[in-house]
């Protein structure tokens, strides 16, 4: 139970591809790092996926979708919410990330440099419109729960920081 | 029900959290900046999102028809086992802040130690909730600081409201029967062991926002058995609103 590894039907991957976080719509849940198993057991896929945040709004959305999407590929399936173990921003994958700052929202850092931005001040978080790291916290909390809010002091553009969760 | 024990005890765990989810809810649209209201409402959201893992929890022990809604919407006032701090109204946003961080400081100590549970769901919930948590305590100690050393008006508002909500703050190390069952079986924290140190972060962080520490030896209690403060009834009639005008809605 103590496993972090994912256990993905290769065959199911190109399917779960499909689905995106409601909130964030270019990125897939793949790349989020929130299904955490998707097996063919009997004919019936069971998928495991876990919550970003616990208050998410999006996670029955995001089983719906994969219900939906395993359904028209010829599917029938099962989705579980596990909450162990936990989620963290590592999960996100590289592609993700990318998908995360094209979309205007600042990838999370590593743990150490997220405290230094978010306890200390430290302007390192580089701003997604003019890429700019002189860009200071507005607020811890952001538009959803992932998010804290920042403004870039360079070009004035408000954007979103996907907060490090670890 | 065979685990009657254990489901009192998650009700006192979710309980603090619904009614503080609650009342930070009730800030939406009306916090004092926006940046505060956002934060005050993701707090709550946070709060929420972990009930419903206890509730879910709860319902699934219960064996009945109940489900996580049943249990927490369909409750009585007396049923409620939650701490007297939480349900404490949000007379201004200094009480906002004190109660939060208040019971942010034993939240967070408390889940730091639900998370060696015998218990692999409550361990797992608390896993997950202690990441959110650890915002929430940054959050509501910024707050202290700057209210604590600001001006001083903020400063007369926020001891104010630290004076006030004093009272409540033993009660967290209170422990029910349901308490002393499960830390026995080593599934529940025993928060006696956690008063000193709750004291002294508590303490070291109002120090440090130039503020004084209550020296009142006083304490009202009667929350986890049930006994509230004129707060809640009201609180509930708010919560229940949608149920009481409209019996077993659904959506």
């Amino acid at each position: 139970m103590t496993t972090t590894e994912q256990h993905i039907d290769e065959k199911l991957i190109p399917i779960l591809e499909q689905v995106s976080d409601p909130e964030i719509p270019v990125l897939s849940i793949m790349d989020m790092g929130v299904v955490r198993s998707a097996v063919v057991i009997n004919n019936i896929v069971k998928v495991e996926i876990t919550p970003t945040y616990s208050g998410c709004p999006a996670m029955d959305v995001i089983g719906d979708d994969i219900k939906k999407a395993l359904h028209e590929a010829g599917y029938k399936s099962e989705v579980d919410l596990i909450l162990y173990p936990a989620w963290t921003t590592d999960w996100i994958t590289p592609r993700g990330r990318k998908a995360l700052e094209d979309y205007g929202i600042a990838a999370p850092l590593d743990a150490d440099a997220d405290k230094d931005v978010l306890l200390n001040g430290k302007r390192i978080v580089k701003c997604t419109n003019c890429g700019s790291q002189n860009t200071r916290m507005v607020s811890q909390f952001g538009s959803t729960a992932c998010k804290a809010q920042f403004q870039c002091e360079n070009c004035q553009e408000p954007f979103d920081y996907f907060k490090c969760l670890k | 029900m065979k685990n009657q024990n254990l489901y009192n005890y998650i009700l006192g765990i979710a309980d603090n959290s619904l009614i503080l989810g609650q009342r930070m809810g009730e800030l939406t649209g009306h916090g004092p900046s926006l940046e505060t209201d956002i934060a005050c409402t993701n707090i709550s959201l946070d709060l929420f999102g972990q009930v419903r893992s206890y509730y879910q929890y709860a319902a699934k022990i219960a064996g009945d028809k109940r489900t996580e809604d049943d249990i927490a919407m369909l409750r009585k006032e007396r049923e409620y086992v939650n701490v007297l701090l939480v349900e404490q109204p949000n007379t201004d946003f200094a009480y906002t802040i004190a109660r939060q961080f208040l019971f942010d400081v034993y939240h967070f100590m408390f889940l730091t130690e639900l998370q060696k549970s015998r218990d692999v769901t409550l361990s797992a919930i608390a896993t997950k909730s202690i990441k959110e948590v650890s915002y929430h305590q940054r959050f509501s100690s910024d707050w202290i600081k700057r209210l604590g050393d600001g001006t001083e008006k903020s400063k007369s508002k926020i001891q104010n409201a630290i004076d006030s909500l004093w009272t409540y703050t033993d009660e967290l190390f209170h422990q029910v029967e349901a308490d002393k069952v499960m830390v026995g079986e080593n599934i529940g924290v025993d928060v006696t062991q956690l008063k000193d140190n709750y004291y002294q972060r508590v303490n070291a962080i109002l120090t440090e926002a130039m503020l004084e520490v209550p020296e009142s030896k006083w304490f009202q209690k009667g929350g986890k058995e049930g006994v509230h403060t004129e707060h809640l009834g009201y609180l509930l009639s708010d919560l229940q609103y949608m149920q009481r005008a409209y019996p077993n809605m659904d959506w």
